[in-house]
């Protein structure tokens, strides 16, 4: 085994996947917590402790980076490394700028997170970061691109299985995105201050067209690639329908980028523009149900394995996410329910359902099937997986839930009028109404983080156990040569 | 020339001319992709391709869960 090992080793780059699932658990953990301490402040406000850098203004968007970028973004990087090397059976074109890529990204989300909490942002959704971050990220990304073409280039594979062709979109997209949403001037050359090139309402426009196709590339596309692996991987059959997802990408690709105006109904964007995104938002509905369909449909005949297998649960579950935060979005981009649903808690329990449920239970479900591979192993406990995989499904139904009472209560109190065509609520009523679901969103927040610190807590034993098993076959080996000789 | 592409300026021609050509594009994706018996073989057959990797996969016993 050992021999065999080694040879894998020699031809696939697995260190840099190793590091890269490591920092994915490490932000997770500090991003997550960050959000269950936000939550918390909505709940119980005295939390921002008269505290500028702790207040949720600078707070919030160190938990989106610190989960979409540090978390999503690290197990994006291991998986597509470990996914493009495997299917490609070629290693990963070179090692240095594979390391540039690590530290690189690892490098922006810190100084990312520093710079938010000392009050420094471009107030942009989902890019927040000052333009020097943003020329840091941009090299990064086109590193990643380099690595990820090269590698392409060299496969022994004939065909680029449609694992890769979600990731390549995705980081394609992902950099025409950064670079158009991040034009700016900087105020001066010392100043990490900077006005956007944009303004009014097409600067409205950039950053919706930016911040959905975020949603679109980074937290769809990429996890649909990762999703078209490891499912198989993992349930040891192939997937349900390859001729489906070569539909399921070429629909997905081209609907996404035109559906980022639904951010902003009933606002100065004009109609045609924002009737445009709602019909794009039906019509998506489509390729990813198409998608989820495949996904669950892998599983046909081997259903036995989700009384057996936890990882299987995260990914079945994973999947039920996906389709049901894809229809609930279509609902909420249509005007009509976008007037009730928007500037409330709606939205976030709709954004949570879809990066709780469908990226991070995807994420956690690839990655505890990773980390044996990488460490050549098994799990240090299986218990723990379960346990992860009950508090991550509570805690996700109990913030959801929460946020849906919350949000269409808000909704329906902030435009309810009196038989006098006056206002039946004042805004605070609606403030006091929000408490009690504030209280059940942090529990069920910190459900789910106390999920993900288990897991970190079974990845770190995994590790010392993959470390201990080398260390006494390697001690095996020398006795016997010792012996031999 | 000039009023070739001057003709493409105009948004009431270019809103149903980019209409058709996708609709058109997505039209031939399927039919490629759904038509032809030995086509639909070769691409059912890449759906392998991350079982197929498990020769290189030297600890597969090991890991399962």
């Amino acid at each position: 085994m050992a021999a065999a090992s080694a040879s894998a080793g020699e031809q696939y780059n697995y260190d840099i996947v190793r590091k890269f699932t490591v920092m994915a658990l490490v932000w997770g953990v500090l991003g997550m917590l960050a959000g269950v301490y936000i939550a918390s402040e909505l709940a119980w406000p005295i939390l921002n402790l008269d505290n500028p850098a702790l207040t949720f203004g600078r707070l919030r968007p160190v938990h989106t980076t610190l989960v979409i970028f540090g978390f999503g973004g690290s197990a994006l990087f291991a998986t597509s490394y470990y996914v493009v090397q495997r299917t490609c059976q070629t290693r990963l074109f070179s090692d240095g700028l594979a390391n540039f890529t690590f530290w690189g990204w690892q490098l922006s989300v810190g100084l990312a997170a520093i710079s938010y909490m000392a009050g420094y942002t471009q107030a942009r959704e989902y890019a927040e970061m000052v333009w020097p971050i943003d020329l840091l990220i941009a090299v990064t990304w086109v590193a990643y691109l380099v690595v990820y073409v090269v590698t392409l280039t060299r496969r022994s594979q004939p065909h680029i299985y449609v694992a890769n062709w979600f990731f390549i979109a995705f980081i394609l997209a992902t950099a025409l995105l950064h670079i158009f949403n991040n034009m700016a001037v900087p105020v001066s050359f010392f100043s990490l201050e900077s006005y956007s090139l944009h303004a009014g309402v097409q600067d409205a426009m950039t950053q919706w067209w930016y911040g959905h196709n975020a949603v679109g590339f980074f937290l769809t596309a990429a996890f649909l690639g990762m999703m078209y692996y490891f499912v198989p991987k993992q349930a040891g059959r192939p997937v349900y329908s390859y001729r489906l997802s070569i539909i399921h990408f070429w629909a997905l690709i081209f609907l996404y980028m035109w559906v980022g105006g639904h951010h902003l109904h009933w606002t100065a964007l004009p109609d045609w523009t924002s009737t445009l995104a709602a019909t794009f938002s039906i019509l998506l509905l489509l390729p990813s149900w198409g998608g989820m369909i495949n996904g669950i449909m892998t599983l046909s005949g081997a259903w036995d394995k989700l009384r057996t297998d936890p990882v299987i649960r995260f990914m079945v579950v994973s999947l039920s996410f996906y389709g049901m935060s894809t229809f609930e979005g279509p609902l909420m981009s249509l005007k009509s329910v976008n007037a009730l649903s928007h500037y409330t808690d709606w939205t976030i329990g709709h954004v949570h359902s879809g990066a709780l449920g469908w990226v991070a239970m995807v994420s956690f479900g690839s990655l505890y099937h990773l980390v044996p591979r990488l460490w050549e192993t098994t799990m240090y406990s299986v218990r723990a997986i379960y346990l992860h995989f009950w508090l991550a499904t509570i805690g996700i139904v109990l913030y959801i839930s929460a946020m849906w009472v919350s949000g269409i209560g808000q909704g329906l109190m902030l435009r309810a009028f009196d038989e006098y065509g006056n206002l039946a609520y004042n805004f605070i009523e609606t403030v006091s109404f929000l408490h009690k679901p504030y209280v059940i969103r942090a529990f069920g927040g910190a459900l789910f983080v106390t999920g993900i610190i288990i897991m970190g807590w079974n990845v770190v034993m995994t590790i010392r156990k993959g470390r201990r098993e080398a260390a006494e076959i390697e001690a095996r080996i020398a006795a016997k040569m010792a012996a031999a000789s | 020339m000039e009023e070739f592409f001057s003709w493409f300026t105009k948004m009431e021609n270019t809103k149903p001319f980019v209409l058709v050509l996708f609709f058109v594009t997505f039209v031939g994706i399927i039919l490629y992709v759904y038509t032809g018996n030995r086509r639909k073989q070769r691409l059912e057959s890449y759906k392998n391709i991350p079982l197929d990797d498990d020769a290189n996969d030297t600890n597969r016993e090991g890991n399962e869960q």
